[in-house]
């Protein structure tokens, strides 16, 4: 009697790694299309009084997109330039105490809850795009910072020393190798505060900044549910859409070789 | 600063010139941490000739490599001076010295998101090279460590087996073709039969460029095998006995380094010498098994057991008997004084 233990053979697991990474290439697309088209048709059913008319229409939906897009991407082009710099600041700084206000600035910017940030800057400070957008930036910019830290910090001490000791300058192992090397974890810090951006922008609404937390707020307002549903669903389809996008451009800016 | 960059680069461009290897000098090097007790390197004084291949062993924490970094100023001396072909390296440039000095790491640190070709081309770069004398350098190196360039050049460092790697290390340091290599237990990662073909090639590729190497391991064995001359280390990177690997076999200097000598120091010994060091006897009608004059003492006496015939045949290069070897032959040959020390013997 022989037992014989079946291991997958090699052929089949590359198999499955390529056919799960075809799946997170074509599925999230496909699932947002659906989802949408099914969103539409069902709208497309009802009868819709006046109210709904005013709001599900191309023009108002658009607008609210657009709106809702644009915070999103200042925000986290926003974090970007100033997270990044602060995480490799942090890194060099190597003193306990300039890591700890950071990190601490950060932790505090992310536990706050987005609506009371928002609404406590309208009060103090104005109304308006610019606040949400100072809201937006405070919340994202800790998953960024904490991912260029953590980037930096992984790269062996080994690879660092072979380049120090090669004759390269401070900056240079920085630029050359540990930046390099950081790039994907980096770049996942920024999906992240993406996708974060994406859902906080919804209570951009509140201070009248617009942005798709209108239909969700006036749907529930009003109790009119194919708003406030249109709302929620272009909400979270646009963040499975960035997060499908923000994978792929990680897939190309990602150094090979790792 | 731009001042002593540019004064020494005439100093770099001269010994740039004597690839072949230059004067090493150590005094009194001293590493004082601040808030130790003790010092981790204690009044260190070494002098190597051109092109020697100096092995430091020691157990770890001894600060054989504490030692050997204060030369590339990875760790600065707190006292003492280094000197290279005569130049304080305290008066360099810190990152132009390291890109003059070779240096190989056990962990060999290739850069993972840079391929192979890349990463020996680093220091030619940093240097200014042209592009076509890099990668004809780049060409050339590969083939000297044996990795084809056809198949390695394009390649990612976690592509190749440790081995490979270690070739490539190997490779990058000596991309700029530097005097002086320092070499941190550069095969110590990597498991016995890698290391000893590395090791062997390394040897072969050293009787060819003669650099001036410092070489850290805590092997003694690969010390022997390797070296021109072994400093025994203790604590505080004291030097217990720094000879050619013949002579600290045949006397060592204390108690201390019998201990690293460990069992066997006579056959040890043996391996290092040619059966052609034996006093033979006649040829004429002796019977036994063969064994060429090129092989080592130690190889013959292994025959000697091994057939347990009284006496082996040493044949020349045409097959020919030119004598007999006996036990009592090759161990009068251990018994024999010891060499002078001084002129660093080289090693087969």
């Amino acid at each position: 009697m022989t037992a014989t233990i079946a291991l997958p053979s090699v052929q089949s697991i590359r198999a499955r790694e390529r056919t799960l990474k075809v799946m997170r290439l074509v599925a999230p697309p496909i699932i947002v299309v659906l989802a949408v088209a099914l969103l539409f048709w069902w709208i497309s059913t009802l009868p819709l009084d006046s109210i709904e008319q005013r709001t599900l229409n191309p023009t108002y939906i658009t607008a609210r997109i657009r709106e809702h897009l644009i915070l999103t991407f200042v925000a986290s082009l926003l974090v970007a330039v100033l997270a990044i710099p602060a995480g490799i600041l942090v890194y060099r700084a190597r003193s306990a105490w300039v890591r700890g206000f950071f990190l601490t600035l950060g932790n505090i910017g992310q536990s706050t809850p987005a609506v009371g940030v928002v609404i406590l800057l309208a009060i103090v400070w104005q109304t308006g795009f610019a606040t949400a957008l100072v809201a937006l930036v405070a919340y994202s910019f800790l998953p960024v910072l904490r991912n260029t830290m953590v980037g930096l910090e992984q790269v062996g001490d080994d690879v660092k020393e072979a380049a120090r000791g090669m004759g390269m300058t401070r900056n240079q192992v920085l630029t050359r190798i540990e930046l390099p090397l950081a790039v994907p974890t980096i770049l996942a810090g920024l999906r992240t505060a993406l996708v974060f951006a994406v859902g906080t922008a919804t209570v951009a609404t509140f201070i009248n900044a617009g942005g798709l937390g209108d239909m969700i707020v006036n749907g529930l307002k009003l109790q009119r549910y194919p708003v406030l549903l249109t709302g929620a669903v272009l909400v979270a389809a646009i963040a499975v859409l960035i997060d499908w996008l923000a994978g792929i451009v990680e897939d190309f800016v990602r150094p090979k070789g790792l | 600063m731009s001042d002593t960059v540019h004064t020494n680069t005439g100093f770099f461009r001269a010994i740039s010139s004597q690839s072949a290897g230059v004067s090493l000098e150590l005094d009194h090097v001293t590493k004082h941490y601040p808030g130790q007790p003790a010092p981790a390197v204690e009044d260190f004084s070494m002098s190597i000739e051109p092109g020697e291949l100096i092995m430091f062993v020691g157990p770890s924490g001894c600060g054989k490599t504490t030692t050997m970094k204060m030369v590339n100023r990875l760790i600065e001396p707190t006292g003492g001076s280094i000197r290279i072909d005569g130049k304080d390296v305290l008066s360099l440039n810190p990152n132009e010295l390291r890109r003059h000095v070779g240096y190989v790491i056990q962990q060999i640190g290739l850069f993972p998101h840079r391929t192979i070709a890349e990463n020996i081309a680093t220091v030619p770069k940093m240097l200014g090279w042209k592009k076509e004398r890099i990668a004809e350098r780049v060409d050339e190196l590969l083939r000297t460590v044996q990795l084809d360039p056809a198949a390695f050049a394009n390649r990612y460092p976690r592509q190749l087996s440790g081995g490979q790697q270690q070739r490539a290390g190997v490779a990058r340091a000596l991309a700029a073709d530097p005097p002086v290599m320092l070499m941190d237990e550069p095969f110590g990662a990597t498991d016995p039969i890698t290391r000893e073909r590395l090791q062997a090639e390394f040897l072969r590729l050293q009787a060819e460029i003669g650099k001036t190497i410092i070489f850290v391991t805590h092997d003694f064995d690969e010390a022997i095998r390797m070296g021109d001359r072994i400093a025994v280390l203790s604590d505080r990177s004291r030097i217990e006995q720094f000879d050619t690997p013949a002579n600290i076999l045949a006397a060592p200097a204390n108690e201390y380094v019998s201990s690293f000598i460990g069992q066997g120091a006579a056959l040890k010994r043996l391996a290092l010498m040619p059966i052609a060091e034996a006093k033979l006897g006649p040829a004429a009608g002796a019977e036994g098994p063969k064994i060429s004059i090129g092989d080592n003492l130690r190889d013959a006496l292994d025959l000697l057991v091994l057939s347990g015939a009284p006496r082996v045949l040493v044949t020349d290069a045409d097959d020919r008997t030119i004598g007999t070897l006996d036990q009592a032959g090759i161990s009068s040959v251990l018994g024999a004084t010891v060499p002078v020390v001084g002129a660093p013997a080289v090693t087969p």
